[in-house]
């Protein structure tokens, strides 16, 4: 049967007949907006970067501003020493000359930093976070350094990835019930653990020293002595230092102590300082 | 070479970008999410074993981090994965495949063989096409049949079976000694020839051994020790060569 014909008057309302009626449509294009198409289904955060942050110092990490030099930690007979200088500088000025880099997370354990010193003040804060549950779960077991180690190697590794970096070189340094721990993480997420490990210049100047005289059963005396020389070696030859150092020691015995604020012997009026050339071949 | 400065900081060299003046931006020093940490890989197979072996260093431009370093992950008593590059990057993607290794085993009842870890890890690298894991894998183990298997990897996941392969910075060093050595057949030839080598395990070992002590001669990220894993039917033997900490 063939279809009755339809009345298309005007008469009837707007849409029924006329020109309006030739307009193509686009099921795909009229759609409304949808702002989070972009975004995973699941409502889960996307892993993607937003490239405009990436551009914007103010949004992610591009440089850091007001950095700590070295650190540098050593094993001894009694459990694990570090060392690093006071010295908080604003580019080449040195700016805070009471900084203390190190931050005491539990009685076995202590992370000091080089770098940006404001991430180092919020890796703090997430430290003293893991720390408080400890504390609240209320059962007497704390953190132990190589767990504070490998929270802080996934923590700077994600950072990286997301383009957004801790500008920190972390040393974590502690005693555990199978002995002592020294473990470095850098910046992009290189981590690893030895004997003795330093951050930046300290790489260069102190671990030769380290690995010459580090011994895992030197005594007290003698780790305080390495520990000594190298710090006076960054002291002279890293014009970004002071005189002006402290030094955390973790032991089994005695949990974490961080000392006062102490300086070294150094001299500058060294004939080779005033004069270095007097003596070489070929200077006049 | 890192630069070294107020912000020098561990493996990430700051970069300056000069970028074209005339667009009117400034020029600013940038950071790589990438740092190369030195070390080679190289893996042999054999009739009835499969040698694999890294350097133990870990250095970042021209300072070493550390002398003792383990570049391998040892998946199940037949498979092993060698990675050379960038060391986080290095043990986020171990530790991502041990995971897996873990729920394959839970869900099959039986360890991974290494055709499936090969595949799992050749899915793993390009997951992260756009955003690479800077390693360069090694997958060595022992096939269904119990002959020598290697699989070699670039950062993006592209891979084939091999008889014998290096990676690191060493491998410009390594290759072609073990192409002279273990007589590799032509890869025009048709039937392909397979490369898993005839020698005997004791003599493979030892190439191995000759190899990294010439790589360490002449390449300066490699050095200090070598850790190897001899993979055979009875399961995974440690050895160690020690080299000149220089």
């Amino acid at each position: 049967m063939l279809p009755r014909p339809t009345t298309h008057s005007k008469a009837l309302g707007p849409g029924v007949a006329g020109p309006e009626l030739a307009v193509a449509t686009s099921a795909v294009l009229d759609r409304p907006p949808q702002p989070g198409a972009h975004l995973p289904l699941s409502g889960a955060a996307p892993c993607a970067v937003d490239p405009a942050s990436l551009h914007d110092p103010r949004q992610h990490t591009k440089y850091p501003m007001v950095t700590g030099t070295s650190v540098m930690a050593i094993k001894y007979k009694d459990g694990v020493m570090l060392g690093c200088d006071m010295l908080a500088a604003y580019g080449s000025t040195k700016r805070y000359k009471t900084t203390q880099r190190m931050y005491r997370v539990n009685s076995k354990c202590v992370v000091a930093a080089g770098g940006e010193i404001s991430d180092f003040q919020h890796i703090c804060t997430l430290l003293d976070e893991l720390t408080t549950d400890d504390f609240r779960t209320d059962d007497g077991i704390e953190l132990t350094p190589q767990e504070v180690y490998a929270y802080l190697c996934r923590v700077l590794y994600n950072r990286r990835n997301k383009f957004d970096p801790l500008w920190n070189s972390l040393v974590v340094g502690g005693v555990a019930p199978d002995g002592s721990f020294l473990g470095m993480v850098g910046m992009i997420g290189t981590h690893y653990t030895d004997n003795h490990v330093t951050t930046g210049f300290a790489n260069q100047l102190a671990r030769p020293l380290f690995r010459e005289r580090q011994k895992d059963d030197m005594s007290e005396e003698e780790a305080l002595q390495l520990m000594y020389d190298a710090l006076k070696v960054c002291y002279y030859r890293d014009k970004q230092s002071i005189n002006k150092f402290q030094i955390a020691k973790v032991t089994h015995a005695a949990g974490v102590s961080i000392s006062e604020p102490f300086a070294l012997d150094v001299r500058w009026d060294y004939k080779k300082f005033a004069e270095p050339t007097k003596w070489a071949v070929g200077a006049w | 070479m890192a630069a070294l400065g107020p912000s020098y900081q561990l493996g990430n060299p700051i970069t300056k970008v000069h970028t074209d003046a005339a667009s009117g931006e400034k020029q600013h020093a940038t950071w790589s999410p990438y740092d190369d940490n030195g070390g080679t890989v190289v893996a042999v197979a054999g009739e009835d074993y499969c040698i694999v072996a890294g350097s133990t260093r870990l250095s970042t431009g021209f300072s070493i981090l550390t002398r003792d370093a383990s570049m391998m992950l040892q998946l199940t008593d037949k498979v092993v994965v060698a990675s050379a590059g960038m060391q986080a990057d290095r043990k986020a993607l171990h530790k991502l495949l041990q995971a897996r290794n873990v729920m394959y085993q839970h869900n099959h009842g039986r360890p991974m063989s290494v055709s499936a870890a090969a595949q799992l890890l050749s899915n793993t690298l390009y997951y992260k096409r756009f955003f690479p894991f800077y390693t360069f894998n090694l997958v060595a183990g022992l096939d269904e049949q119990g002959r020598g298997a290697v699989y070699n990897y670039d950062a993006i996941g592209s891979y084939e079976r091999s008889g014998y392969f290096s990676a690191g910075s060493g491998k410009g060093l390594v290759q072609p000694v073990l192409d002279n050595q273990l007589k590799a057949a032509s890869p025009l030839l048709l039937p392909p020839r397979s490369t898993i080598t005839a020698l005997p395990l004791d003599q493979a070992i030892d190439l191995v051994k000759d190899v990294f002590v010439s790589a360490g001669e002449r390449d300066i990220y490699t050095g200090d020790r070598v850790e190897i894993l001899i993979i055979t039917k009875e399961g995974i033997r440690r050895d160690e060569l020690q080299l000149k900490l220089d």
